[in-house]
């Protein structure tokens, strides 16, 4: 059984070329011009790029089946071009176990609509207290350990767990927020906070983290990855860090792109995300920082909610928003990435970060794993909640019209996505 | 006029115009007989999940001296299961047929929040730190009732106290604003906002340095937490930097006023019995709350059929 991608542009490492795919099974098997297959998939107008990879998901499975399971983030993954996503740790149970992490994993492959890649708690629990078993984590496959949702609080723990990753060849990735000073934060500190009376969470916050944990990479030599950076400052420190040749890397959100602090004057919990909707400086700030290549990705910090618990008021109600349906769109309608840059942050950086580049974020050549998505740069689409696959509506994006649209995804050589349209 | 939810969102010409009809409203309450059918057929809920039994008690009168069905659920915070049936309380009670709501929640936005789910008026009756508009229209009408003016304009308002976590000086700051005051906030730095370079006011840490330029001496109350919070080293420094004393009434203009939204902490920002200020407005603050209160009802409630 063959299928043969048609009259689309290949979106290289180097550079685009025209050309057709040609996929038997699971492999591409062939790239060149004029190919035939059983199966047509037609990408006129489009490019062809490797399947996106999310590092930074939040499935909800175990624990809030309610609000999403692993399925409905597969099925929205693969709407939104992604062969691949990390799941974050903070279920219920955590990931702090063997038996949790494999379970995620097994569920992953049971919806079999992309490859989901469960990240380690760095701490039991979450709590910040004691470390996780990270070797026994690392011997069962994972390769980035985080305890997101909350940053690791003290300096002599999370000392000890960059000296685990070093020895262990596997990545840190911190949530920066030094806790102490957000308490009760619902917001950006800034003039709208002050405005509405509400606690503010000071890009001060962030900085501290990421400064303390760039200094920890320093001495342990641990990589360290910097979840959903917010703020200008964190741009140049990690920069700076970068200049410096030391083993960090940084993602940015599509939502902190594109969405700014006087959003939340609205008193709209939909708006309410941890890092917080900062200041348009510092989206200038993030911008730049991805086009030059400090901030290494875009992550979608995919955080799927019930409606109840968005319709709180806005101090009780859970920060996050949903995004891999419209990470795409989100990114291009606020930034001007080529075709190849596109590739890099959505696909082939986020990959090398996970320690996933055997089967993701390849060059689109002859042997890869047909982790492919096909992409109409130029198409203006509407964000349609009701269409959408996850089981949470919690979009900030409702009625916008984005630039960019993922026709098709193939995972593993399967159409999983075809005409916008999920194929199961 | 549809909500009363901040003073911005009415404007000069709505604070103005509830200014106006307050003069009318205090007429009815010299009356031996203080009610009229007005708002006969209209049902007002107030709905308090933070306990204010006075700010509930004025609106409750002045609903009633309108002719106003009232209704009245105190639900306290804790008894709601963390908020959650917020939208299904206001769902079940706009069914039952509700003309405007009266809303205290200590979060910030709800009643932002709440008119999402009712067809309703909402009028805030406080929301966390952020606005408490009935309370500003009060102190704005007994500010014009004492200076026998209408016109504020470049009257010297001095707001002191803990202007961060104080819905009444956000309020007020608007309202004297859109009339025309000049506004001094005075507060130990850390009972500042930050980043307010674009509000309308002047900021000091020296009350002192300003007593002799006020016109207006506006003392805000400072919960004791603020201490326990740490964003005052001690009551004591706090009482002694920013309290009202007889020295520093005595540093007032003559013609200045002092007001203070209640209830009062004895001690700490207010040194002096109330009794003992020649000037105080406190009492006329009280005494107006039902007259604005009536305003505001009849401003929104009546509007539909004129
Ligand atoms: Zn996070
Ligand atoms: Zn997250």
């Amino acid at each position: 059984m063959t299928i043969v991608i048609k009259g689309g542009s290949i979106v290289g490492a180097n550079g685009i070329t025209s050309a057709d795919v040609l996929v038997e099974n699971d492999v591409i098997v062939k790239v060149g011009k004029n190919l035939t297959g059983d199966t047509t998939l037609d990408a006129s107008g489009c490019h062809i790029f490797p399947g996106f990879v999310d590092l930074h998901a939040h499935l909800r499975e175990p624990g809030r089946e309610d609000t999403e399971t692993i399925e409905t983030a597969s099925r929205a993954g693969a709407k939104g071009g992604y062969t691949a996503l990390i799941a974050m740790p903070n279920t219920n149970p955590a990931h702090d176990s063997v038996t949790v992490i494999e379970f995620v994993r097994e569920q992953g492959r049971k919806a079999g609509l992309l490859d989901v890649f469960p990240s380690g708690c760095i701490t039991m629990g979450r709590q910040g207290e004691a470390l996780a078993p990270l070797a026994e984590l690392s011997a069962a496959g994972v390769r980035i350990f985080t305890d997101d949702g909350s940053g690791v609080q003290d300096p002599v723990l999370m000392g000890r767990a960059m000296q685990y990753a070093k020895s262990l060849g596997v990545t840190m990735a911190q949530h920066c927020e030094v806790s102490a000073l957000t308490q009760g934060a619902v917001m950006n500190e800034c003039g709208c906070s002050s405005d509405m009376g509400v606690p503010g969470w000071p890009a001060i916050a962030e900085e501290m983290m990421v400064q303390r944990d760039i200094e920890m990479s320093r001495i342990t030599g641990a990589s360290v990855h910097f979840l959903h950076l917010s703020t200008a400052r964190s741009v140049d420190l990690v920069r700076d860090a970068k200049a410096q040749g030391l083993n960090v890397t940084a993602e940015v959100t599509p939502h902190h792109l594109s969405l700014t602090q006087e959003l939340l004057t609205t008193f709209d919990p939909v708006y309410k995300v941890n890092p917080p909707l900062r200041s348009m400086k510092d989206i200038q700030a993030l911008k730049v920082g991805l086009l030059d290549g400090t901030i290494d990705a875009v992550a979608t910090d995919h955080a799927p909610h019930a409606r109840r618990d968005k319709e709180l008021t806005l101090d009780q109600a859970p920060p996050g928003m949903i995004g891999l349906e419209t990470a795409l769109g989100v990114v291009l309608s606020a930034v001007d990435l080529d075709p190849v840059q596109i590739a890099a942050v959505m696909s082939r950086n986020p990959a090398r970060i996970a320690q996933i580049t055997e089967q993701h974020g390849h060059n689109i050549s002859v042997g890869d794993i047909a982790h492919l998505c096909v992409v109409d740069l130029d198409a203006l689409w509407q964000v349609d909640p009701s269409k959408m696959a996850s089981k949470s509506r919690n979009t900030p994006f409702v009625g916008r019209q984005l630039r960019g649209m993922v026709r098709s995804t193939m995972y593993r050589g399967q159409i999983t996505v075809q005409d916008g349209v999920a194929q199961k | 006029m549809k909500h009363l939810r901040s003073i911005s969102e009415i404007g000069a010409e709505g604070l103005l115009r509830i200014l106006n009809l307050t003069e009318s409203m205090a007429e009815i309450n010299t009356r031996s007989v203080p009610k009229v059918p007005a708002l006969r057929g209209k049902t007002v809920v107030s709905l308090f999940f933070e306990d204010s039994t006075r700010t509930r008690l004025s609106f409750e009168t002045a609903a009633k001296r309108l002719s106003a069905e009232t209704m009245n659920f105190s639900i306290s915070t804790s008894s709601v299961n963390k908020g959650e049936s917020l939208r299904d309380t206001i769902e079940t009670i706009t069914d039952m047929g509700v003309d405007a709501f009266v809303v205290r929640h200590k979060s910030v936005g709800v009643p932002w929040q709440i008119s999402q789910w009712t067809n309703a008026s909402i009028i805030n009756a406080g929301d966390g730190a952020h606005q408490h508009p009935t309370q500003a229209l009060v102190d704005c009408f007994t500010v014009r009732e004492a200076l026998g003016s209408q016109d504020l304009s470049g009257l010297n308002l001095t707001i002191v106290g803990d202007i961060k976590h104080s819905r009444v000086a956000r309020s007020n700051i608007q309202a004297f604003c859109l009339l025309g005051a000049n506004i001094t906030l005075v507060a130990p730095p850390t009972l500042l906002p930050l980043n307010i370079e674009h509000w309308p006011v002047k900021v000091s840490n020296d009350l002192d340095a300003v007593l002799a330029s006020t016109n207006v001496l506006y003392m805000l109350r400072l919960q004791s937490e603020r201490m326990a919070q740490g964003l005052v080293p001690s009551l004591h420094e706090y009482s002694t930097r920013y309290g009202l004393d007889e020295r520093r009434v005595a540093a007032l203009q003559s013609s200045a006023v002092v007001m203070h939204p209640g209830p009062m902490n004895r001690g700490v920002e207010m040194l002096i019995d109330p009794s003992d200020i020649p000037n105080s407005l406190i009492h006329r603050q009280v005494t107006n709350g039902v007259s604005v209160r009536m305003a505001v009802l009849f401003d929104l409630l009546s509007a539909e059929e004129m």
